[in-house]
């Protein structure tokens, strides 16, 4: 029989898991993974269009925010929209996904609340009264998307099926629903006309401040759920270990019951701020996918709701950025897309280096005898 | 073929970290033998099976196949000497079949033949007596078909030496004589077989000689026919240690609580807990003295509420009002709306005691923190406690905010059992509480365990260590494949006893 003695060389590069990483060093590498990838945005458009580099930031700057400069804020307010509603998807999902139920369902959720507000505002509006109406339209769209949520946590609870494909498939009969139901009142045009019955009031003539301060309420009360509550707490245990949960005597069911129920209640305030608040129609592209550009908001602010606003902040700002680069220099429309894709590779990317740190091989040890 | 020495240790040591894992190890395995290793848990039975298929690569030492010299770097290289072993959880692919999991990972010349390999399994079977049906999938079979296909998997490759680690311990009585049978039928045919347990009948009915080990070190190895239960519980549990673990005199030993005829099944329906039936007395420390997986996990499971019972009762005396309830198979927040305090530390710490990655104070707060009307959350209180364990029990550590999961084991334990102790109970079942621990954290945790015997607390300590339970306990029960074999007075029992009942798992005796 062959002898097979291997010799081993150290590799070159260690690989050591940190244990001791205090939180600013750990959001400084973050904040350096941010950087780099809006520097990389810059060198990759300058070199594909030719356009100076600085002049790259600067249209997307003023094309987020405007001529801000000149008093001119409506842009500013479009970009605190599409954050708030962003956001709005985020903190939904966040208390699921802190006790590690995989709701991939914001997109459903969102769209049967704001699916049950058009129902409202359509089918009351005009019969009763606006003070009202307006009450019954949010109360529809948040039981509606509880319903929605609470469905697959009540299939998982008693068989134990898995909540991703669930959530995912309640999304597609979302979808269908809001596309009969355009049929049936857009007649053949498949267009609801906006209503303007059941929507909610414009404070001022500021069109989306209400849509704001909804969701800024909404951050702090989950940030106070999440960290002072005791169901908070309890959705914290679950998510680290059922095992434990159980121990201390969390019905955990339960848990998951509730926590959807609130999930989904919050997508439906969503929906509702996009039916009642914004659009005042509907169509099965209302929510566009951000339910599940939620679930990354989520991740990556670790289900802390401020990091939370910054993460929707960043998404928002480098998706309407980039747009503008592609826009202005005649680019795909996809490279919006792959701008944000760029920078979350990089945050989620440099998670490694929060874990652990790289070394470099040291001088060879003495062979033992 | 016969007696001639198919394997040889010299001198193997195998250290992980500051554990001495096995320690100068000496053993010959022949050609149509069984060799059965015995030892206690943690004696280093398996590692040393791991060095020998090439899984784990000694730090010392050689190893002779067939009288050569021989580097086993990796399982692969094991096999290259005709090694196999079948380890205690199976590696299977549950969806497929039997004969797709045998040759997975071969490298056969030619083209892909499930039919020529169906054939070759089945000559396999007929040779040694194996009944399997190669078209089966594996989510579809017991648990000895499965280990069925494990050994065939290992034949199929042409191993001609054979290691099983704890093959038993999974099948029913019936299933392990028909086992035996095939191990035979091997031996007969010139393989050599060597079999890692813990049951000394099954050594004494099934092997050819038996090493023993302990503690890692080897004991020696005796001729099976040459040699006696006797004998070998005292090679495998050593002579006493005096360890000087103070025990004083339980005070007006009261019941606190009874278990009667508990039975409970596991997930694949066998019998876990087997008519189960004890008392524990307040004021007094009940030792469970087991070989691991005999079923004290379940036992402390169903107590806390953790474990569904098939039937059987567990009452609780209730000092406070005199009444007794039947704890049987409610939740843990139904015991505690009870009034029962019971107080539990799991063998699993971070995983099922602890939250691994909370911090201190967020950990005292999970026995407590329902207390009160208030949807929020208190962390005033949890925190003067969490500073207060830190203090009394000299927990290292950061401060209250560290995650628990970066304390030492013994500061993590310490954490654990300072927070059951605080909620003041009147039963406190710990489990293996001093697994992993240093000597003076062993004392810290013993000495709590007294104190909470002195102030009245009923107290089930899970051991391993049979010199520490001795010491310990006032009362010893002896539990072995789910069945109460012996409950034994901690001061007068001695060790071989103990050992003896542990080992017995049939037809148990009761003393």
């Amino acid at each position: 029989m062959s002898q097979k003695i291997k010799k081993h060389h150290e590799p070159l590069i260690h690989i050591v898991k940190r244990d001791d990483l205090l939180g600013w060093q750990a959001w400084g590498i973050r904040l350096a993974a941010i950087a780099v990838g809006v520097l990389l945005i810059g060198v990759i458009s300058s070199l594909l269009t030719g356009e100076n580099f600085f002049k790259v930031y600067d249209i997307m700057f003023s094309g987020v925010f405007g001529r801000i400069f000149e008093g001119k804020t409506s842009m500013l307010w479009k970009y605190l929209q599409d954050t708030a509603i962003l956001l709005c998807l985020g903190l939904a999902v966040a208390p699921a996904f802190k006790m590690k139920f995989w709701n991939c369902g914001a997109e459903g959720q969102a769209l049967v609340g704001g699916l049950a507000a058009m129902f409202c505002m359509i089918t009351f509006g005009g019969k009763i009264s606006e003070f009202l109406l307006v009450p019954i339209v949010i109360a529809a769209s948040i039981l509606a998307g509880a319903i929605w949520g609470v469905i697959p946590a009540i299939f998982k609870a008693k068989w134990n099926t898995n909540e991703t494909l669930f959530t995912l498939m309640m999304n597609y009969m979302a979808t269908q629903l809001i596309a009969y139901y355009v049929y049936i009142v857009g007649g053949g045009s498949n267009v609801i006309t906006p209503v303007s019955t059941g929507a909610l009031p414009v404070i001022g003539n500021l069109q989306y401040l209400l849509n704001v301060l909804i969701v800024a309420a909404l951050t702090v009360a989950m940030y106070v759920f999440l960290r002072y509550s005791k169901q908070g707490y309890e959705i914290a245990v679950v998510g680290e270990s059922q095992n434990t949960a159980r121990y201390i005597g969390i019905n955990v069911k339960k848990v998951f019951l509730r926590t959807m129920m609130l999930s989904g209640a919050v997508c439906g305030v969503a929906g509702m701020l996009l039916v009642a608040g914004t659009d005042h129609s509907i169509n099965t592209n209302t929510v566009g996918g951000q339910g599940f550009t939620a679930i990354m908001v989520a991740w990556l602010g670790k289900f802390n709701p401020f990091v939370m606003a910054l993460m929707s902040g960043l998404i928002i700002f480098l998706r309407t950025g980039a747009a503008k680069v592609a826009d202005s220099n005649f680019l795909n429309s996809s490279f919006a897309d792959i701008s944000v894709g760029i920078v979350i590779l990089l945050l989620v990317g440099c998670e490694f280096f929060v874990q652990y740190s790289v070394r470099l091989r040291r001088a060879k040890k003495e062979v033992e005898a | 073929m016969a007696n001639q020495a198919a394997i040889e240790l010299k001198n193997i040591t195998k250290t992980f970290g500051s554990v001495v894992a096995n320690k100068n190890v000496n053993l010959v395995a022949n050609r149509g033998e069984i060799l059965s290793i015995l030892g206690e848990n943690g004696s280093g039975k398996t590692t040393l099976m791991n060095m020998i298929s090439g899984i784990y690569f000694p730090d010392e030492g050689e190893i002779f196949i067939d009288g050569e010299p021989a580097v086993i770097a990796s399982p692969k290289d094991a096999f290259d000497y005709k090694i196999g072993m079948i380890h205690q959880h199976f590696k299977l692919v549950d969806v497929f079949s039997a004969t797709e999991n045998i040759i997975l990972g071969l490298e056969e010349q030619g083209r892909y033949n499930l039919k020529a390999a169906e054939g070759r399994i089945s000559a396999i079977c007929e040779q040694y007596g194996f009944e399997l049906d190669p078209k089966k999938k594996i989510y579809t079979m017991a648990v000895s078909e499965k280990q069925t296909v494990e050994i065939i998997k290992v034949l199929y490759r042409g191993a001609d030496i054979l290691i099983l680690d704890e093959p038993t311990a999974v099948l029913t009585p019936q299933e392990t004589q028909k086992l035996f049978a095939v191990l035979r039928r091997m031996r007969d045919d010139g393989k050599c077989i060597i079999i890692i347990t813990h049951k000394l009948h099954e050594v004494l009915s099934l092997s050819d000689r038996v090493a023993v080990l302990r503690k890692g070190e080897y004991i020696g190895t005796v001729e099976t026919a040459k040699t006696s239960e006797t004998e070998l519980t005292e090679m495998m549990v050593g002579k006493k240690i005096s360890l000087n673990i103070e025990r004083s005199e339980p005070k007006d030993p009261q019941v606190r609580l009874e278990v009667h005829h508990v039975n409970c099944s596991n997930r694949e329906g066998a019998l876990v807990l087997d008519d189960v039936s004890f008392h524990v007395n307040a004021g007094e420390i009940l030792g469970i003295a087991g070989i691991a997986g005999s079923g004290q996990r379940e036992l402390l499971e169903v107590i806390a509420g953790l474990q569904k019972s098939d039937s059987g009762a567990v009452l609780y005396h209730n000092p406070k009002t005199g009444n007794v309830d039947n704890l049987q198979n409610k939740t843990p927040l139904q015991i505690r709306e009870l009034g029962v305090r019971l107080s539990f530390v799991p063998e699993d710490r971070l995983g099922m005691g602890l939250v691994g990655n909370m911090d201190i104070t967020d950990n005292m707060m999970l026995r407590s923190y329902r207390r009160g009307k208030s949807a929020f959350l208190e962390r005033k209180a949890p925190k003067d406690l969490a500073e207060k364990i830190i203090e009394d029990l000299e927990v290292v550590t950061p401060g209250t905010t560290t995650p628990v999961r970066r304390l030492s084991g013994g500061n993590v334990q310490k954490v654990l059992v300072g927070r059951e102790i605080a909620a003041s109970p009147t039963v406190l079942m710990a489990a293996y509480p001093v697994r992993g621990l240093d000597i003076n954290s062993s004392y810290t945790i013993y000495n709590l365990l007294n104190e909470q015997k002195e102030k009245g607390v009923a107290v089930v300590f899970v051991g391993e260590d049979l010199d520490v339970l001795l010491e310990l306990c006032d009362r010893i029960l002896v539990i072995g494949g789910g069945k109460v074999t012996g409950i034994v007075d901690g001061r007068t029992a001695t060790k071989e006893q103990v050992g003896l009942l542990m080992t017995k798992t049939e037809g148990g005796k009761q003393e």
